[in-house]
């Protein structure tokens, strides 16, 4: 455990809209320049995930978490910084370096994306086991046996039943669409799943029944989780670690225990005593 | 041998919004040898689970060292150890009980044990067999090992949380007030149990509001006062 390689290291990932300027440095307001305006939405973000860990990522509405996580999995493209994945070329190559195909090879077997909004991570008007096969085909798959069985699998592992797999998911609920979801980024066990929000909105049995989810997958699969949540509740009883984001930076990280008992940084204290 | 050595060890809390700094302890000078039970007693606020939790890095240590002689990594400072080094030990070598009860939802008593020895890596069968040695072993009746412990008495969770604690079977176990709110039978239960794992040579510290009640359990007992060791 001690002397594994991180499945994803970040350096220094800056992400913003707005070409900059000098006064930027000296000038945010939050993490928007007075002078140019330019929103500094993920500003140098450094970590690491390690294999089988939870890693959480916890701030306010708008300090860039889900903006981080949509970046990493390709939807935007930073300004400037390096992410390297230990199963793809070694960790020797950029991700944001990669060919589409390689991007799409990484979406397909090394990363999987849950959003907090399922219809970006779902075909709403296709089956939930094609939404599963689409996956599996990215991968090489091409029997259509194998991927029925496979997309049953997954989702008897989500507790969706299988006499459902044919349904489209515009009409299951917004809990059984996050199951499918789950479901699809597993489908190739991939090395690092990123959950955004994966919680959010759900009702509370439905929000036990996705984090004892995620919890077997952890224990199941060995999976790292890259996990960004607002709800603490969430992270206390997933996160092995947690980083604090704030205005696009990572203004705490530590263990996740030591971070909701012991809070150093003034946001921090803010935000766990803001815990109902 | 000694197991821990803590050298002046020192811990405040700043409050940024009232702009203040609150002392908890200071000064903390202890060494446990292994197989040793040391009880620490004290008021309320005395700072008595400050030392734990600085120990399991709960909390960050504000000045001195605490020395912990682990088996795979040798002495390892734990004031100042990387994060990474902190979660090994606690998943192999350190135990933490308190009187509440962190679980998962959906999460049954038995489950909750059988992931402690999961996370370190058991398979599932074995660790199903180990834990339900273990929730016998702290006669938590069986009728309640399937069950979510959400709806347990004060007792039967903190025979779970030893559980919990001791399947792993840590080389050092914290207790914060495993005795608390309890009735007088289930203590005598504890106490009988600590005194198995001390006669199975764990190294324990445990905080007690009724020490009394440990005598002839506890190797030494430590006074605290205002953040400070008194004799």
């Amino acid at each position: 455990m001690l002397n594994e390689k991180p499945v994803m290291s970040i350096r220094n990932l800056l992400l913003r809209y707005g070409e900059g300027c000098p006064s930027c440095r000296g000038s945010l307001e939050k993490n928007r320049c007075a002078v140019c305006k330019t929103v500094w939405a993920v500003n140098d973000i450094s970590l690491d995930v390690y294999p089988g860990e939870v890693l959480g990522i916890v701030g306010e509405s708008g300090s860039g978490k889900s903006t981080l996580m949509r970046s990493l999995y390709f939807d935007f493209t930073p300004t400037s910084g390096c992410a390297t994945l230990r199963d793809y070329k070694e960790g020797q190559k950029n991700i944001w370096d990669a060919s589409s195909a390689e991007r799409r090879m990484i979406k397909n077997t090394i990363m999987g994306m849950v959003y907090q909004n399922p219809i970006l991570g779902l075909r709403m008007n296709y089956s939930a086991a094609s939404n599963i096969a689409e996956k599996l085909i990215g991968a090489g798959s091409r029997h259509a046996g194998q991927m029925t069985l496979r997309a049953a699998e997954l989702l008897e592992a989500v507790e969706i039943q299988t006499s459902r797999m044919c349904e489209a998911p515009k009409n299951f609920s917004g809990g059984m669409q996050q199951r499918v979801q789950i479901s699809k980024a597993l489908a190739n066990r991939p090395a690092l799943l990123l959950l955004d929000e994966v919680t959010t909105g759900l009702d509370l049995s439905v929000q036990a029944k996705v984090l004892d989810l995620i919890r077997k997958i952890k224990a199941r699969y060995g999976m790292s989780i890259l996990l960004v949540s607002h709800d603490l509740a969430v992270i206390r009883m997933l996160a092995d670690r947690t980083v604090v984001m704030l205005d696009g930076k990572i203004v705490e990280s530590g263990l996740t225990d030591q971070i909701l008992e012991d809070p150093q940084h003034e946001y921090t204290q803010q935000l766990v005593h803001s815990l109902i | 041998m000694d197991i821990l050595t803590i050298n002046h060890l020192g811990k405040s809390f700043y409050l940024h919004q009232a702009g203040l700094e609150i002392k908890s302890c200071q000064n903390i000078n202890l060494t446990l040898k292994k197989g040793e039970f040391i009880g620490i007693v004290g008021l309320s606020g005395a700072g008595k689970s400050t030392i734990l939790k600085c120990i399991n890095r709960s909390y960050l240590p504000k000045q001195g060292d605490i020395i912990y002689d682990s088996e795979r990594l040798g002495l390892i400072n734990l004031a100042t150890a990387s994060e990474r080094e902190i979660l090994y030990l606690r998943r192999y070598e350190i135990g933490y009980v308190s009187q509440f009860l962190n679980i998962m939802p959906r999460t049954t008593a038995k489950e909750h044990v059988m992931n402690a020895l999961m996370d370190m890596g058991v398979v599932m069968e074995n660790a199903e067999t180990e834990a339900k040695e273990m929730l016998a072993y702290f006669r938590l009746p069986e009728d309640l090992w399937d069950i979510y412990p959400a709806t347990f008495s004060g007792g039967e969770r903190l025979r779970l949380n030893l559980a919990h604690a001791l399947v792993k079977k840590p080389r050092l176990l914290m207790l914060d007030e495993p005795t608390a709110s309890l009735d007088n039978n289930t203590k005598i239960l504890v106490r009988d149990m600590l005194k198995n794992l001390k006669d199975r040579h764990t190294s324990m510290i445990g905080i007690f509001h009724d020490i009394e009640f440990m005598e002839g359990v506890c190797d030494r007992v430590f006074n605290i006062l205002e953040g400070v060791f008194v004799s």
